[in-house]
Protein backbone atom coordinates (compact mmCIF):
# COMPACT_ATOMS: atom_id res chain seq x y z
CA UNK A 1 0.00 0.00 0.00
CA UNK A 2 2.92 1.90 -0.05
CA UNK A 3 3.63 3.19 -3.68
CA UNK A 4 1.11 4.21 -6.42
CA UNK A 5 -2.01 5.03 -4.63
CA UNK A 6 -1.27 9.03 -4.26
CA UNK A 7 1.62 9.41 -7.08
CA UNK A 8 -0.04 12.21 -9.03
CA UNK A 9 2.58 11.51 -12.17
CA UNK A 10 0.52 8.68 -12.89
CA UNK A 11 -3.17 10.48 -13.32
CA UNK A 12 -4.81 11.99 -16.17
CA UNK A 13 -3.34 14.71 -17.47
CA UNK A 14 -4.45 18.23 -16.16
CA UNK A 15 -7.35 19.69 -17.63
CA UNK A 16 -8.91 22.04 -15.39
CA UNK A 17 -11.90 20.28 -13.01
CA UNK A 18 -15.26 21.18 -14.64
CA UNK A 19 -18.51 22.01 -12.24
CA UNK A 20 -20.40 18.76 -13.16
CA UNK A 21 -17.05 16.70 -12.30
CA UNK A 22 -18.34 18.13 -8.32
CA UNK A 23 -21.90 18.17 -9.14
CA UNK A 24 -22.00 14.51 -9.95
CA UNK A 25 -19.25 13.31 -7.07
CA UNK A 26 -21.32 15.17 -4.50
CA UNK A 27 -24.67 13.51 -5.83
CA UNK A 28 -22.35 10.07 -5.70
CA UNK A 29 -21.67 10.92 -1.54
CA UNK A 30 -24.99 12.17 -1.34
CA UNK A 31 -26.46 8.67 -1.92
CA UNK A 32 -24.00 6.95 0.02
CA UNK A 33 -24.54 8.88 3.19
CA UNK A 34 -28.18 9.85 2.90
CA UNK A 35 -29.60 6.66 4.09
CA UNK A 36 -26.85 6.49 6.99
CA UNK A 37 -28.57 10.05 8.09
CA UNK A 38 -32.37 8.76 7.26
CA UNK A 39 -31.72 6.14 9.75
CA UNK A 40 -30.53 8.29 12.86
CA UNK A 41 -33.75 10.70 11.64
CA UNK A 42 -35.92 7.62 11.75
CA UNK A 43 -34.38 6.26 14.80
CA UNK A 44 -35.00 9.62 17.05
CA UNK A 45 -38.53 10.22 16.03
CA UNK A 46 -41.52 8.39 17.45
CA UNK A 47 -43.73 6.35 15.54
CA UNK A 48 -46.49 8.76 15.04
CA UNK A 49 -43.93 11.33 13.49
CA UNK A 50 -42.31 8.64 11.69
CA UNK A 51 -46.00 7.80 9.86
CA UNK A 52 -46.46 11.31 9.15
CA UNK A 53 -46.71 12.25 5.46
CA UNK A 54 -45.11 14.82 4.62
CA UNK A 55 -41.72 12.98 6.25
CA UNK A 56 -39.44 14.74 8.98
CA UNK A 57 -36.54 15.24 7.45
CA UNK A 58 -34.83 16.05 10.87
CA UNK A 59 -33.69 14.26 13.86
CA UNK A 60 -36.31 14.29 16.82
CA UNK A 61 -35.29 14.37 20.26
CA UNK A 62 -36.39 10.59 21.17
CA UNK A 63 -33.19 8.61 20.65
CA UNK A 64 -32.31 7.77 24.01
CA UNK A 65 -35.90 6.29 24.22
CA UNK A 66 -35.51 4.30 21.48
CA UNK A 67 -32.37 3.17 22.28
CA UNK A 68 -33.47 2.22 25.67
CA UNK A 69 -35.86 0.24 24.18
CA UNK A 70 -33.65 -1.37 22.19
CA UNK A 71 -31.99 -2.38 25.21
CA UNK A 72 -34.65 -3.62 26.72
CA UNK A 73 -36.00 -5.58 23.79
CA UNK A 74 -33.67 -7.56 23.09
CA UNK A 75 -29.82 -8.36 24.93
CA UNK A 76 -28.52 -5.89 22.71
CA UNK A 77 -25.27 -5.13 24.71
CA UNK A 78 -24.60 -8.75 24.86
CA UNK A 79 -24.82 -8.86 21.07
CA UNK A 80 -22.45 -6.01 20.73
CA UNK A 81 -19.79 -7.57 23.00
CA UNK A 82 -21.03 -11.24 20.95
CA UNK A 83 -20.16 -9.60 17.85
CA UNK A 84 -16.75 -7.33 19.11
CA UNK A 85 -15.60 -11.00 20.08
CA UNK A 86 -16.41 -13.07 16.80
CA UNK A 87 -15.24 -9.83 14.18
CA UNK A 88 -12.00 -9.16 16.56
CA UNK A 89 -10.97 -12.49 16.97
CA UNK A 90 -11.85 -13.45 13.09
CA UNK A 91 -9.46 -9.95 12.15
CA UNK A 92 -6.74 -10.39 13.79
CA UNK A 93 -6.71 -13.95 13.26
CA UNK A 94 -7.32 -13.51 9.44
CA UNK A 95 -4.27 -11.39 9.85
CA UNK A 96 -1.51 -13.77 11.41
CA UNK A 97 -2.85 -16.70 9.11
CA UNK A 98 -2.74 -15.71 6.35
CA UNK A 99 0.49 -13.50 6.60
CA UNK A 100 1.70 -16.97 8.13
CA UNK A 101 0.87 -19.23 4.73
CA UNK A 102 1.42 -15.87 2.38
CA UNK A 103 4.72 -16.05 3.57
CA UNK A 104 5.55 -20.00 3.00
CA UNK A 105 3.81 -19.56 -0.29
CA UNK A 106 5.79 -16.66 -1.38
CA UNK A 107 9.95 -17.72 0.02
CA UNK A 108 9.96 -21.08 1.55
CA UNK A 109 10.37 -23.83 -0.98
CA UNK A 110 8.53 -27.18 -0.42
CA UNK A 111 6.42 -30.16 -2.37
CA UNK A 112 3.27 -29.49 -3.61
CA UNK A 113 3.33 -25.65 -3.11
CA UNK A 114 2.22 -24.44 -6.32
CA UNK A 115 -0.53 -27.38 -6.82
CA UNK A 116 -1.36 -26.09 -2.91
CA UNK A 117 -1.77 -22.44 -3.90
CA UNK A 118 -3.73 -23.55 -6.75
CA UNK A 119 -6.30 -25.13 -4.28
CA UNK A 120 -6.03 -21.59 -2.52
CA UNK A 121 -7.00 -19.53 -5.75
CA UNK A 122 -9.66 -22.19 -6.85
CA UNK A 123 -11.40 -21.94 -3.60
CA UNK A 124 -11.87 -18.41 -3.54
CA UNK A 125 -14.37 -18.66 -6.23
CA UNK A 126 -16.68 -21.08 -5.02
CA UNK A 127 -18.65 -19.65 -2.17
CA UNK A 128 -19.02 -22.22 0.51
CA UNK A 129 -22.44 -20.54 1.50
CA UNK A 130 -23.53 -23.04 -1.14
CA UNK A 131 -22.59 -26.41 1.15
CA UNK A 132 -24.24 -24.47 4.37
CA UNK A 133 -26.24 -28.10 4.98
CA UNK A 134 -23.43 -30.21 5.22
CA UNK A 135 -21.77 -27.17 7.57
CA UNK A 136 -24.45 -26.30 10.03
CA UNK A 137 -24.19 -31.02 10.25
CA UNK A 138 -20.70 -30.50 10.97
CA UNK A 139 -21.33 -27.97 13.81
CA UNK A 140 -24.02 -30.08 15.35
CA UNK A 141 -21.56 -32.71 15.65
CA UNK A 142 -19.10 -30.74 17.04
CA UNK A 143 -22.19 -29.95 19.50
CA UNK A 144 -21.16 -26.11 18.05
CA UNK A 145 -24.68 -25.13 17.68
CA UNK A 146 -25.34 -21.78 19.57
CA UNK A 147 -21.85 -20.93 20.12
CA UNK A 148 -19.43 -18.04 19.10
CA UNK A 149 -16.81 -20.35 17.94
CA UNK A 150 -18.99 -22.39 15.16
CA UNK A 151 -18.83 -18.50 13.82
CA UNK A 152 -15.06 -17.72 14.42
CA UNK A 153 -13.38 -21.06 13.14
CA UNK A 154 -14.62 -21.22 9.94
CA UNK A 155 -14.33 -17.88 9.64
CA UNK A 156 -10.43 -17.61 10.06
CA UNK A 157 -9.60 -19.28 6.65
CA UNK A 158 -9.79 -16.69 4.17
CA UNK A 159 -8.15 -17.64 1.16
CA UNK A 160 -8.27 -14.55 -0.89
CA UNK A 161 -6.61 -13.42 2.20
CA UNK A 162 -3.38 -16.15 1.52
CA UNK A 163 -2.99 -14.68 -2.15
CA UNK A 164 -2.55 -10.73 -0.80
CA UNK A 165 -0.32 -11.52 1.52
CA UNK A 166 1.72 -13.67 -0.81
CA UNK A 167 2.06 -10.94 -3.23
CA UNK A 168 2.55 -8.23 -0.87
CA UNK A 169 5.51 -10.59 0.98
CA UNK A 170 6.54 -11.38 -2.39
CA UNK A 171 6.82 -7.50 -3.27
CA UNK A 172 8.19 -6.08 -0.07
CA UNK A 173 10.31 -8.67 0.92
CA UNK A 174 14.01 -9.78 -0.79
CA UNK A 175 15.43 -12.85 -0.81
CA UNK A 176 18.67 -11.06 0.19
CA UNK A 177 17.34 -9.61 3.60
CA UNK A 178 15.83 -13.40 3.76
CA UNK A 179 19.42 -15.20 3.19
CA UNK A 180 21.50 -12.58 5.31
CA UNK A 181 19.54 -13.37 8.24
CA UNK A 182 19.80 -17.33 7.77
CA UNK A 183 23.51 -16.91 7.55
CA UNK A 184 23.25 -14.50 10.99
CA UNK A 185 21.31 -17.75 12.53
CA UNK A 186 17.81 -17.19 12.48
CA UNK A 187 15.49 -19.62 11.98
CA UNK A 188 12.60 -20.07 9.54
CA UNK A 189 10.09 -18.45 12.59
CA UNK A 190 12.05 -15.61 14.01
CA UNK A 191 12.70 -14.58 10.41
CA UNK A 192 8.76 -14.09 9.80
CA UNK A 193 8.20 -12.53 13.53
CA UNK A 194 11.22 -10.07 13.40
CA UNK A 195 11.77 -9.45 9.69
CA UNK A 196 8.67 -10.33 7.61
CA UNK A 197 5.45 -9.58 9.36
CA UNK A 198 6.95 -5.71 10.17
CA UNK A 199 7.33 -5.15 6.95
CA UNK A 200 3.93 -6.18 5.91
CA UNK A 201 1.75 -5.48 8.85
CA UNK A 202 0.17 -2.80 7.12
CA UNK A 203 -1.24 -4.99 4.49
CA UNK A 204 -1.95 -7.30 7.64
CA UNK A 205 -3.24 -4.24 8.90
CA UNK A 206 -6.16 -3.94 6.48
CA UNK A 207 -6.67 -7.85 5.84
CA UNK A 208 -7.79 -8.32 9.47
CA UNK A 209 -10.15 -4.84 8.88
CA UNK A 210 -11.87 -6.16 6.17
CA UNK A 211 -12.09 -9.07 8.07
CA UNK A 212 -13.53 -7.64 11.06
CA UNK A 213 -16.29 -5.85 8.44
CA UNK A 214 -17.32 -8.74 7.37
CA UNK A 215 -17.61 -10.41 10.47
CA UNK A 216 -19.39 -7.68 11.90
CA UNK A 217 -22.06 -7.89 9.11
CA UNK A 218 -22.67 -11.56 8.33
CA UNK A 219 -26.03 -12.71 8.54
CA UNK A 220 -27.02 -16.19 7.09
CA UNK A 221 -24.41 -17.98 9.05
CA UNK A 222 -25.27 -16.39 12.42
CA UNK A 223 -28.82 -16.52 11.66
CA UNK A 224 -28.37 -20.75 11.24
CA UNK A 225 -26.06 -21.16 14.05
CA UNK A 226 -27.23 -19.63 16.82
CA UNK A 227 -30.75 -20.45 18.74
CA UNK A 228 -30.64 -17.94 22.34
CA UNK A 229 -30.88 -14.87 22.41
CA UNK A 230 -27.80 -14.43 24.35
CA UNK A 231 -25.67 -15.49 21.64
CA UNK A 232 -27.26 -13.54 18.88
CA UNK A 233 -24.27 -10.89 16.92
CA UNK A 234 -25.66 -7.64 16.66
CA UNK A 235 -27.49 -8.25 13.26
CA UNK A 236 -29.50 -10.94 14.21
CA UNK A 237 -30.62 -8.98 17.03
CA UNK A 238 -31.51 -6.47 14.31
CA UNK A 239 -33.67 -9.12 12.73
CA UNK A 240 -35.02 -10.04 16.44
CA UNK A 241 -36.08 -6.16 17.33
CA UNK A 242 -37.98 -6.28 13.45
CA UNK A 243 -40.03 -9.45 14.50
CA UNK A 244 -40.70 -8.19 18.00
CA UNK A 245 -44.04 -7.16 18.70
CA UNK A 246 -43.64 -3.48 19.63
CA UNK A 247 -45.17 -1.14 16.93
CA UNK A 248 -42.49 1.59 17.54
CA UNK A 249 -41.21 1.72 13.73
CA UNK A 250 -38.30 3.29 14.68
CA UNK A 251 -37.14 0.48 16.89
CA UNK A 252 -35.73 -1.53 14.26
CA UNK A 253 -33.87 1.66 13.01
CA UNK A 254 -32.44 2.77 15.87
CA UNK A 255 -30.99 -1.07 16.94
CA UNK A 256 -29.55 -0.56 12.85
CA UNK A 257 -27.88 2.72 14.01
CA UNK A 258 -26.66 1.43 17.35
CA UNK A 259 -25.28 -1.74 15.07
CA UNK A 260 -23.69 0.59 12.37
CA UNK A 261 -22.12 3.21 14.54
CA UNK A 262 -19.43 1.24 16.13
CA UNK A 263 -18.46 0.55 12.89
CA UNK A 264 -18.43 4.66 11.47
CA UNK A 265 -16.37 5.33 14.52
CA UNK A 266 -13.68 2.87 13.49
CA UNK A 267 -13.77 3.74 9.47
CA UNK A 268 -13.45 7.45 10.64
CA UNK A 269 -10.49 6.60 12.19
CA UNK A 270 -8.97 3.93 9.41
CA UNK A 271 -11.23 4.84 6.16
CA UNK A 272 -8.23 6.20 4.89
CA UNK A 273 -6.36 2.77 5.08
CA UNK A 274 -9.09 0.83 3.68
CA UNK A 275 -9.32 2.93 0.69
CA UNK A 276 -5.82 3.02 -0.07
CA UNK A 277 -5.51 -0.96 0.91
CA UNK A 278 -8.55 -2.11 -1.23
CA UNK A 279 -7.26 0.30 -3.96
CA UNK A 280 -3.77 -1.49 -3.59
CA UNK A 281 -5.25 -5.25 -3.65
CA UNK A 282 -7.54 -4.22 -7.60
CA UNK A 283 -6.23 -5.61 -10.64
CA UNK A 284 -3.01 -2.90 -12.09
CA UNK A 285 -3.34 -2.29 -15.35
CA UNK B 1 8.80 -29.95 7.69
CA UNK B 2 8.43 -26.55 8.76
CA UNK B 3 6.61 -24.80 5.53
CA UNK B 4 3.94 -26.92 5.79
CA UNK B 5 3.08 -25.91 9.59
CA UNK B 6 2.75 -22.21 8.53
CA UNK B 7 0.33 -23.29 5.75
CA UNK B 8 -1.74 -25.92 8.03
CA UNK B 9 -3.92 -23.79 9.87
CA UNK B 10 -5.71 -22.49 6.57
CA UNK B 11 -5.97 -26.00 5.15
CA UNK B 12 -7.30 -28.05 8.12
CA UNK B 13 -9.92 -25.21 8.70
CA UNK B 14 -10.61 -25.42 5.09
CA UNK B 15 -10.40 -28.87 4.89
CA UNK B 16 -13.20 -28.78 7.57
CA UNK B 17 -15.78 -26.43 7.09
CA UNK B 18 -15.11 -26.01 3.13
CA UNK B 19 -13.88 -28.90 1.44
CA UNK B 20 -16.25 -31.82 3.20
CA UNK B 21 -19.17 -29.75 3.48
CA UNK B 22 -19.25 -28.97 -0.31
CA UNK B 23 -18.73 -32.78 -1.13
CA UNK B 24 -20.96 -33.90 1.14
CA UNK B 25 -23.43 -31.79 -0.20
CA UNK B 26 -23.22 -33.69 -2.80
CA UNK B 27 -23.87 -36.78 -1.26
CA UNK B 28 -26.43 -35.59 1.10
CA UNK B 29 -28.46 -34.81 -2.45
CA UNK B 30 -28.54 -38.26 -3.13
CA UNK B 31 -31.28 -39.13 -0.20
CA UNK B 32 -34.31 -37.96 1.39
CA UNK B 33 -32.58 -36.71 4.85
CA UNK B 34 -34.74 -35.77 7.42
CA UNK B 35 -32.64 -33.84 9.83
CA UNK B 36 -34.23 -35.80 13.17
CA UNK B 37 -35.46 -38.62 11.24
CA UNK B 38 -34.77 -41.20 8.64
CA UNK B 39 -32.35 -40.79 5.57
CA UNK B 40 -33.91 -42.51 3.00
CA UNK B 41 -31.53 -43.11 -0.54
CA UNK B 42 -33.69 -42.17 -3.10
CA UNK B 43 -30.41 -41.64 -6.09
CA UNK B 44 -30.99 -38.55 -8.40
CA UNK B 45 -34.90 -38.13 -7.17
CA UNK B 46 -33.70 -34.58 -5.68
CA UNK B 47 -33.00 -33.71 -9.14
CA UNK B 48 -35.64 -34.81 -11.21
CA UNK B 49 -37.74 -32.98 -8.55
CA UNK B 50 -35.76 -29.82 -8.72
CA UNK B 51 -35.93 -29.60 -12.39
CA UNK B 52 -39.91 -30.04 -12.58
CA UNK B 53 -40.23 -27.51 -9.45
CA UNK B 54 -41.74 -24.35 -11.03
CA UNK B 55 -40.30 -22.87 -7.22
CA UNK B 56 -36.79 -23.62 -8.48
CA UNK B 57 -37.05 -21.55 -11.63
CA UNK B 58 -38.86 -19.21 -10.21
CA UNK B 59 -36.25 -18.92 -7.49
CA UNK B 60 -33.72 -18.54 -10.32
CA UNK B 61 -35.32 -16.14 -12.57
CA UNK B 62 -35.62 -13.62 -9.49
CA UNK B 63 -31.86 -14.10 -8.93
CA UNK B 64 -31.05 -13.21 -12.30
CA UNK B 65 -33.76 -10.57 -12.64
CA UNK B 66 -32.15 -9.16 -9.44
CA UNK B 67 -28.36 -9.81 -10.71
CA UNK B 68 -29.48 -7.95 -13.97
CA UNK B 69 -30.81 -4.98 -12.36
CA UNK B 70 -28.08 -4.55 -9.41
CA UNK B 71 -24.79 -4.88 -12.03
CA UNK B 72 -25.55 -3.10 -14.97
CA UNK B 73 -26.26 0.28 -13.50
CA UNK B 74 -23.42 -0.54 -10.48
CA UNK B 75 -20.05 -0.73 -13.37
CA UNK B 76 -21.54 1.56 -15.44
CA UNK B 77 -21.74 4.33 -12.45
CA UNK B 78 -18.79 2.87 -11.12
CA UNK B 79 -17.15 3.23 -14.71
CA UNK B 80 -18.26 7.17 -14.60
CA UNK B 81 -16.98 8.02 -11.80
CA UNK B 82 -13.92 6.23 -11.41
CA UNK B 83 -13.28 8.33 -14.64
CA UNK B 84 -14.16 11.26 -12.39
CA UNK B 85 -12.64 10.63 -9.92
CA UNK B 86 -9.13 9.85 -11.71
CA UNK B 87 -8.60 13.71 -12.34
CA UNK B 88 -5.27 15.70 -11.39
CA UNK B 89 -6.33 18.36 -9.71
CA UNK B 90 -9.30 17.07 -8.15
CA UNK B 91 -9.88 18.34 -4.43
CA UNK B 92 -11.43 16.89 -1.67
CA UNK B 93 -10.86 13.36 -3.26
CA UNK B 94 -10.07 11.08 -0.31
CA UNK B 95 -13.07 12.28 1.24
CA UNK B 96 -15.35 11.27 -2.20
CA UNK B 97 -13.12 7.84 -1.70
CA UNK B 98 -13.95 7.67 1.57
CA UNK B 99 -17.72 8.53 1.21
CA UNK B 100 -18.18 5.23 -1.44
CA UNK B 101 -16.92 3.26 0.65
CA UNK B 102 -19.77 3.76 3.67
CA UNK B 103 -22.18 1.52 2.00
CA UNK B 104 -19.18 -0.59 2.11
CA UNK B 105 -19.26 -1.05 6.15
CA UNK B 106 -22.80 -0.99 6.77
CA UNK B 107 -24.40 -4.25 7.09
CA UNK B 108 -26.68 -5.78 4.46
CA UNK B 109 -29.44 -6.45 7.74
CA UNK B 110 -29.14 -2.22 8.47
CA UNK B 111 -29.31 -1.38 4.86
CA UNK B 112 -32.14 -3.70 4.18
CA UNK B 113 -34.40 -1.97 6.81
CA UNK B 114 -33.70 1.49 6.28
CA UNK B 115 -34.27 0.73 2.44
CA UNK B 116 -37.71 -1.10 2.89
CA UNK B 117 -38.77 2.19 5.38
CA UNK B 118 -37.52 4.31 2.57
CA UNK B 119 -39.30 2.53 -0.10
CA UNK B 120 -42.36 1.75 1.93
CA UNK B 121 -46.13 1.72 -0.05
CA UNK B 122 -48.04 4.52 3.28
CA UNK B 123 -45.13 6.36 5.07
CA UNK B 124 -41.88 5.81 2.74
CA UNK B 125 -40.18 9.36 1.37
CA UNK B 126 -39.75 7.80 -2.07
CA UNK B 127 -43.45 7.34 -2.14
CA UNK B 128 -44.00 10.94 -0.79
CA UNK B 129 -41.58 12.22 -3.39
CA UNK B 130 -43.55 10.22 -6.35
CA UNK B 131 -46.73 11.39 -4.95
CA UNK B 132 -46.51 15.11 -5.15
CA UNK B 133 -45.30 13.80 -9.28
CA UNK B 134 -48.07 12.46 -9.05
CA UNK B 135 -47.07 9.10 -9.51
CA UNK B 136 -48.00 5.98 -7.21
CA UNK B 137 -47.98 4.89 -4.63
CA UNK B 138 -45.80 1.89 -5.56
CA UNK B 139 -45.87 -1.09 -3.65
CA UNK B 140 -42.31 -2.01 -3.44
CA UNK B 141 -42.20 -5.07 -1.29
CA UNK B 142 -45.74 -7.03 -2.46
CA UNK B 143 -44.73 -6.75 -6.34
CA UNK B 144 -42.73 -9.20 -8.72
CA UNK B 145 -40.71 -5.61 -9.92
CA UNK B 146 -40.84 -3.49 -7.30
CA UNK B 147 -39.37 -5.95 -4.85
CA UNK B 148 -36.87 -6.68 -7.60
CA UNK B 149 -35.82 -3.17 -8.22
CA UNK B 150 -35.56 -2.44 -4.33
CA UNK B 151 -33.29 -5.66 -3.76
CA UNK B 152 -31.17 -4.05 -6.78
CA UNK B 153 -30.87 -0.94 -5.18
CA UNK B 154 -29.98 -1.92 -2.05
CA UNK B 155 -26.93 -3.98 -4.01
CA UNK B 156 -26.07 -1.38 -6.24
CA UNK B 157 -25.72 0.95 -3.39
CA UNK B 158 -23.36 -1.22 -1.03
CA UNK B 159 -21.16 -1.86 -4.35
CA UNK B 160 -20.72 0.53 -6.51
CA UNK B 161 -18.47 2.40 -4.43
CA UNK B 162 -16.04 -0.55 -3.41
CA UNK B 163 -16.20 -1.01 -7.51
CA UNK B 164 -15.51 2.35 -8.41
CA UNK B 165 -12.17 2.34 -6.31
CA UNK B 166 -11.14 -1.11 -8.14
CA UNK B 167 -11.71 0.79 -11.03
CA UNK B 168 -9.71 4.13 -10.13
CA UNK B 169 -7.02 1.66 -9.15
CA UNK B 170 -6.56 0.45 -12.68
CA UNK B 171 -6.83 3.66 -14.42
CA UNK B 172 -4.23 5.06 -12.25
CA UNK B 173 -1.96 2.34 -13.38
CA UNK B 174 -2.30 3.75 -17.01
CA UNK B 175 1.29 6.06 -17.72
CA UNK B 176 -0.14 9.42 -17.94
CA UNK B 177 2.35 10.57 -20.79
CA UNK B 178 -0.29 7.79 -23.10
CA UNK B 179 -3.02 10.30 -22.35
CA UNK B 180 -0.72 13.38 -23.22
CA UNK B 181 -0.04 12.00 -26.51
CA UNK B 182 -3.42 11.56 -26.95
CA UNK B 183 -3.99 14.85 -26.20
CA UNK B 184 -1.46 15.90 -28.76
CA UNK B 185 -3.32 14.19 -31.19
CA UNK B 186 -6.61 15.64 -30.61
CA UNK B 187 -8.42 13.13 -28.80
CA UNK B 188 -10.97 14.81 -26.42
CA UNK B 189 -11.62 13.61 -22.97
CA UNK B 190 -14.12 11.33 -24.43
CA UNK B 191 -12.12 10.03 -26.87
CA UNK B 192 -9.75 9.32 -24.35
CA UNK B 193 -11.78 7.33 -22.19
CA UNK B 194 -12.75 5.16 -24.69
CA UNK B 195 -9.57 4.27 -26.64
CA UNK B 196 -7.35 4.51 -23.71
CA UNK B 197 -9.11 4.19 -20.19
CA UNK B 198 -11.47 1.65 -21.29
CA UNK B 199 -9.20 -1.19 -22.69
CA UNK B 200 -7.01 -0.93 -19.61
CA UNK B 201 -10.12 -1.76 -17.34
CA UNK B 202 -11.37 -4.64 -19.60
CA UNK B 203 -9.47 -7.07 -16.99
CA UNK B 204 -10.79 -5.34 -14.03
CA UNK B 205 -14.32 -5.08 -15.78
CA UNK B 206 -14.65 -9.01 -16.39
CA UNK B 207 -13.69 -9.43 -12.88
CA UNK B 208 -15.72 -7.27 -11.22
CA UNK B 209 -18.83 -8.86 -13.27
CA UNK B 210 -17.63 -11.90 -12.40
CA UNK B 211 -17.37 -11.70 -8.90
CA UNK B 212 -21.01 -9.48 -8.51
CA UNK B 213 -22.48 -12.55 -10.32
CA UNK B 214 -21.21 -14.98 -7.56
CA UNK B 215 -22.52 -12.59 -5.34
CA UNK B 216 -25.82 -12.45 -6.82
CA UNK B 217 -26.19 -15.88 -6.27
CA UNK B 218 -25.60 -15.66 -2.51
CA UNK B 219 -28.28 -13.19 -2.48
CA UNK B 220 -30.13 -13.64 0.98
CA UNK B 221 -30.51 -11.44 3.96
CA UNK B 222 -31.95 -8.15 1.27
CA UNK B 223 -35.15 -10.26 0.49
CA UNK B 224 -35.36 -12.18 3.89
CA UNK B 225 -35.53 -8.92 5.69
CA UNK B 226 -37.76 -6.99 3.60
CA UNK B 227 -40.62 -9.20 3.58
CA UNK B 228 -39.91 -9.44 7.28
CA UNK B 229 -38.93 -12.82 7.87
CA UNK B 230 -41.51 -14.55 5.98
CA UNK B 231 -39.98 -17.98 4.50
CA UNK B 232 -40.98 -17.44 0.48
CA UNK B 233 -40.55 -13.80 0.37
CA UNK B 234 -44.30 -12.77 0.05
CA UNK B 235 -47.26 -14.75 -1.11
CA UNK B 236 -46.14 -15.43 -4.64
CA UNK B 237 -42.34 -15.76 -3.94
CA UNK B 238 -41.87 -12.59 -5.56
CA UNK B 239 -38.46 -12.03 -4.49
CA UNK B 240 -37.47 -15.30 -3.59
CA UNK B 241 -33.58 -15.88 -4.27
CA UNK B 242 -31.77 -19.83 -4.95
CA UNK B 243 -30.05 -19.33 -1.81
CA UNK B 244 -33.24 -17.93 -0.01
CA UNK B 245 -35.33 -21.03 -1.64
CA UNK B 246 -32.21 -22.96 0.14
CA UNK B 247 -32.64 -21.77 2.98
CA UNK B 248 -36.17 -22.44 2.86
CA UNK B 249 -36.21 -25.96 2.26
CA UNK B 250 -33.60 -27.04 4.33
CA UNK B 251 -33.95 -24.96 7.49
CA UNK B 252 -37.46 -24.42 7.06
CA UNK B 253 -38.90 -27.18 5.95
CA UNK B 254 -36.03 -29.72 7.23
CA UNK B 255 -35.35 -31.20 3.60
CA UNK B 256 -31.71 -31.33 3.61
CA UNK B 257 -31.27 -33.46 1.19
CA UNK B 258 -33.62 -31.63 -1.26
CA UNK B 259 -31.60 -28.43 -0.05
CA UNK B 260 -28.34 -30.03 -0.90
CA UNK B 261 -30.00 -30.73 -4.20
CA UNK B 262 -30.16 -27.05 -4.50
CA UNK B 263 -26.40 -26.14 -3.49
CA UNK B 264 -25.51 -28.47 -5.92
CA UNK B 265 -26.97 -26.42 -8.68
CA UNK B 266 -25.82 -23.00 -7.35
CA UNK B 267 -22.22 -25.19 -7.04
CA UNK B 268 -22.99 -26.14 -10.94
CA UNK B 269 -23.65 -22.65 -11.87
CA UNK B 270 -20.53 -20.89 -10.42
CA UNK B 271 -18.34 -23.23 -12.03
CA UNK B 272 -20.19 -22.56 -15.88
CA UNK B 273 -19.36 -18.92 -14.40
CA UNK B 274 -15.80 -19.21 -13.47
CA UNK B 275 -14.74 -21.29 -16.84
CA UNK B 276 -16.94 -18.49 -18.75
CA UNK B 277 -14.33 -16.29 -16.93
CA UNK B 278 -11.20 -18.05 -17.56
CA UNK B 279 -12.10 -18.14 -21.17
CA UNK B 280 -13.02 -13.97 -21.20
CA UNK B 281 -10.01 -13.49 -19.66
CA UNK B 282 -7.56 -15.45 -21.32
CA UNK B 283 -8.68 -14.02 -24.66
CA UNK B 284 -8.63 -10.28 -23.26
CA UNK B 285 -5.31 -10.61 -21.93
CA UNK B 286 -2.97 -9.88 -25.32
CA UNK B 287 -5.42 -7.24 -26.18
CA UNK B 288 -4.25 -4.85 -23.09
CA UNK B 289 -2.12 -1.85 -24.26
Amino acid sequence: MTTTTTTTTRRRSGDRVRWWTYALLILAAFTCLFPLYWMFVVATTDTATATRLPPEILPGGNFFRLAGLVFSTVPFVQSIINSLIVAGVIGAGQAVLCALAGFAFAKLRFRGRDVLLLVVVLTMTVPTQLAIVPQYMIVSWLNWTDTLQALIVPGLANAFGIFWMRQHISSAISDEILQAARIDGASTWQIFWRIVFPLVRPAAFVLGLLGFVTAWNDFLWPFVVLKSPEMYTVQIAIKALQNSFNIDLGLAMSGSFLATLPLLVLFAFVGRRMVAGIMDGAFKG
Amino acid sequence: MAPYAYIAPFFVIFAVFGLLPLLFTFYVALYDWNPIGDHLFIGLDNFARLLADARFWNAARNTLSIWLLSTVPQLLGALLLAHLLNHVRLRFALLFRMSMLVPYITSVAATAIVFSQMFDRDYGLLNWLLGLAGIGPIDFIQSVWGSHVLIAVMVTWRWFGYTTLLYLASLQAVPRGIYEAAAVDGAGNWRQFVHISLPSLRPVIVFTVVTSTIYGLQIFTEPLLISKGTQTCGPVRQCQTLTFFLYEQAFGQFRFGYGSAIGVALFVMVVVLAGINYFLSTRIRPERP
